[in-house]
């Protein structure tokens, strides 16, 4: 007789599911201020604890506290939180077409603004983004047409990506944004092999990699921080996690309790991490993880602690799998609201300036879509002709005969 | 003219391209200081240094991701896949990022990027170090796909692919690194010092992807081959006396319709071989082509000789592997059969 107890399997369950109050207790959360602010050339070793903290900066009274509050341009603040409520007015438009049936789909970030959009404003021209399909930010943030944006959403005639591509993986090159691919954690690799040529070329250019918490369990995850590790090339590796993995929470990816930043330890990588939705925390980690890229000491982790708010797609019903208040209770805020408030402490913006800006890019991107829409929405208006180009730089042959068959 | 094994011809190709052009880096697993494990990489890392030539962490996915990245940024890189049947966790960063880059970002993103690696049998070397995964690769829209047969056009056809703007899956039939290799594994081995095609120009050509050669000519029975098997085809035909016209493919995707439908109708017969195992192998895509375009020149039917669809064995390799025992009597029954 064996003295073997029979083996348990173990499927890990999030804290709450519908019904269910919504439950973030065992969200670790520091006090703002809190977490200490290393020096860039700092051992990876030093700074371990920092992937278990949370570097934040707001408190509760709007107030910028702390070594990693920053001294930031007003200018900076003031147009982060423009672009926070632009990409916020430009995804509820999107998604009212999609409703309409003018688009096949669409993927808001609500509640996750912050990032993209810090992080964005702390990198330089030349520098590249490697974005998944959440980082619209990236794009509204600048001044990338939103006529250009929403004609890829409708591929329509003037879809700049010619109809190929799935609505919102968008590819603009001269604003630093990679083509997305829409297969999860491929780009965090490339971004790494960006980085590495940024360095064999004896350039000062950054890549800045995305990834989400479900897709770090890819094996191109741990790929691209082994050759991360090797090579020390000028990289900054983001992690975004927003606890949910279309149905699955950060538990499926291992990340329940050990952090998403503890990842990089066994790699030798410094890594954070980071209130996500703290504007001031995103641009102030952002900024340190860059210069360190830049000045030649590697690459850095950092895991953006956030909360998916909105679907995961428009072919996605949360109602299904997770506690129906949980966006509303998530300890960490509204990112627009946190900066907002901010601002208004420090005099550099009122309630009705917010109002008047909400209006504001409303009508911008009413008008911009009323534009795209007169180039056709739902594919029409895309050339079948287009469907063979650009599969290699000089078309072969085969495919000139099948479209000759075809008649275009 | 320099008489080269086929090893020396692609190292020379990967060094005139680093000498030309300093956008172009060579890495993969043990490729750096130590040369590679069939010594492809020897002495480049001394000449052109540790930035441009590198070991790589055993991490296939790795290898063609950051090249993925790296072509994006300007550079050309060169990558080897220690074995073919090592490359599978690279397929997914092959099929669904490098062949797609220039298509789902109309060109503003591309994948000039190579990437070589050893294919095929006849070493010894089991299931993990003798397959030809070839068709797995000709059916991805957006990559090409060479398979080489000797050391002039290795060269020539690596310059090529190294030039190329898209991304290129560049086969080295490893069996054929040292000398040409008929399948009579039994008999000593021959070299490339004295065979025709180890006349090795020194500095730059190009052998053009897209273009068949006509390996040998002849006018029974047309034989679509590539890579070891051309040699096996030769023999065959020997001890036959058959007179097969055999063509080399050297370039699968794109292919070289023009050339099959010449030789086929000239021919009458056409027999597609390749080590590969048959079913869904490239052959089928062959024969496909030949029947759709030839149909009305056809005296019998097209004959596939392929590997057997089992995986690569090892104890049984000269069993399973397509010799010129077999191909020859293929030959015999096509001839018989009209």
């Amino acid at each position: 007789m064996s003295d073997y107890a029979p083996l348990k399997f173990f499927v890990p369950e999030p804290t709450g599911r519908p019904g269910d109050e919504p439950d973030f207790t065992d969200i670790e959360i520091d006090a703002a201020g809190s977490v200490r602010r290393p020096d860039i050339d700092v051992n990876p070793a030093e700074i371990k604890d920092l992937a278990r903290s949370m570097v934040r900066v707001m408190n509760t009274n709007g107030e910028a506290v702390g070594p990693w509050a920053e001294d930031i341009p007003d200018e900076i603040l003031m147009q982060g939180l423009k672009s926070m409520v632009r990409t916020r007015a430009f995804d509820e438009r999107m998604m009212t077409l999609q409703r309409q049936g003018k688009t096949s789909f669409y993927m808001k970030c609500t509640g996750e603004e912050a990032i993209a959009i810090g992080f964005q404003a702390a990198l330089s021209k030349g520098d590249m983004h490697f974005p998944t399909y959440r980082q619209q930010g990236i794009l509204l943030s600048q001044d990338y047409p939103i006529v250009d944006l929403v004609c890829q959403i409708l591929s329509n005639a003037k879809d700049p990506l010619k109809g190929r591509q799935l609505p919102i993986l968008y590819s603009a090159r001269d604003y630093g944004f990679f083509t997305v691919s829409g297969n999860l954690g491929t780009q965090f690799l490339q971004a790494v092999g960006w980085a590495m040529a940024s360095a064999i070329k004896g350039d000062t250019k950054v890549a800045s990699a995305w990834i989400g918490d479900g897709s770090t369990a890819e094996n191109d995850f741990h790929a691209a921080l082994v050759n991360a590790s090797v090579y020390k090339p000028p990289v900054v590796l983001n992690v975004v996690n927003n606890q949910w993995a279309i149905s699955s929470f950060r538990g499926m990816a291992g990340g329940n309790n050990a952090t998403f930043a503890e990842r990089a330890h066994g790699y030798d990588i410094p890594s954070l991490r980071v209130d996500g939705n703290d504007f001031l925390a995103v641009y102030a980690v952002s900024r340190w993880a860059i210069e360190r890229a830049r000045r030649g000491h590697g690459a850095t982790l950092i895991e953006w602690v956030t909360y998916r708010v909105a679907p995961h797609s428009t072919s996605d019903d949360p109602s299904k799998y997770r506690p129906k208040e949980a966006s509303a209770a998530w300890p960490l805020g509204d990112p627009i609201l946190r900066l907002k408030s901010h601002l208004i402490n420090r005099g550099l913006w009122s309630e009705e300036r917010h109002k008047q800006a909400e209006t504001e890019f409303d009508e911008e991107i009413r008008t911009a879509t009323k534009e795209a829409e007169s180039y056709g929405t739902m594919g029409s208006g895309s050339s079948p002709r287009e469907m063979f180009e650009c599969v290699f730089k000089d078309m072969p042959r085969h495919l000139r005969e099948q479209r000759q068959k075809m008649g275009v | 003219m320099p008489q080269m094994t086929m090893i020396e011809a692609i190292r020379d190709a990967m060094d005139v391209k680093m000498t030309m052009d300093d956008n172009v880096v060579v890495y993969g697993e043990d490729v750096g200081y130590f040369g590679g494990v069939f010594r492809c990489t020897h002495g480049l890392q001394e000449k052109h240094g540790t930035s441009r030539v590198f070991d790589a962490p055993i991490s296939e996915s790795g290898i063609v991701g950051t090249a993925i990245g790296m072509g994006a940024y300007g550079l050309r890189p060169c990558v080897e896949i220690q074995f073919a049947d090592y490359i599978y966790p690279a397929y997914d960063q092959i099929v669904s990022e490098a062949a797609r880059l220039r298509y789902r970002s109309a060109a503003e993103f591309t994948s000039p990027i190579t990437i070589r690696t050893p294919c095929g049998g006849g070493i010894f070397g089991g299931q993990t170090h003798s397959q030809s995964p070839e068709a797995l690769f000709t059916h991805i829209a957006g990559v090409k796909t060479v398979i080489v047969s000797n050391p002039y056009d290795a060269k020539g056809l690596l310059i090529s692919a190294i030039e190329d703007d898209d991304p290129v899956i560049f086969f080295e039939p490893k069996r054929l690194y040292n000398g040409p290799f008929d399948g009579h594994h039994d008999r000593p081995a021959k070299n490339w010092s004295k065979h025709p095609l180890g006349d090795v120009p020194e500095g730059h050509y190009t052998v053009p992807i897209g273009k068949a050669s006509i390996f040998s000519e002849g006018s029974d029975v047309t034989i679509l081959t590539y890579g070891t098997m051309v040699y096996v085809a030769e023999a065959a035909k020997e001890e036959t006396g058959i007179d097969a016209e055999i063509i080399d493919l050297r370039s699968l995707l794109p292919l070289d319709v023009d050339a099959i439908v010449k030789s086929v109708e000239k021919t009458g017969r056409c027999m597609v071989l390749h080590e590969a195992t048959l079913t869904s192998g490239f052959g089928a895509e062959l024969a496909a082509q030949v029947q759709e375009r030839c149909f009305y020149h056809l005296e019998v039917p097209v004959e596939r000789v392929a590997g057997y669809d089992t995986p690569y064995p090892h104890a049984q390799e000269w069993d399973y592997f397509p010799g010129p025992a077999r191909v020859g009597k293929a030959l015999k029954s096509m001839m018989e059969a009209v």
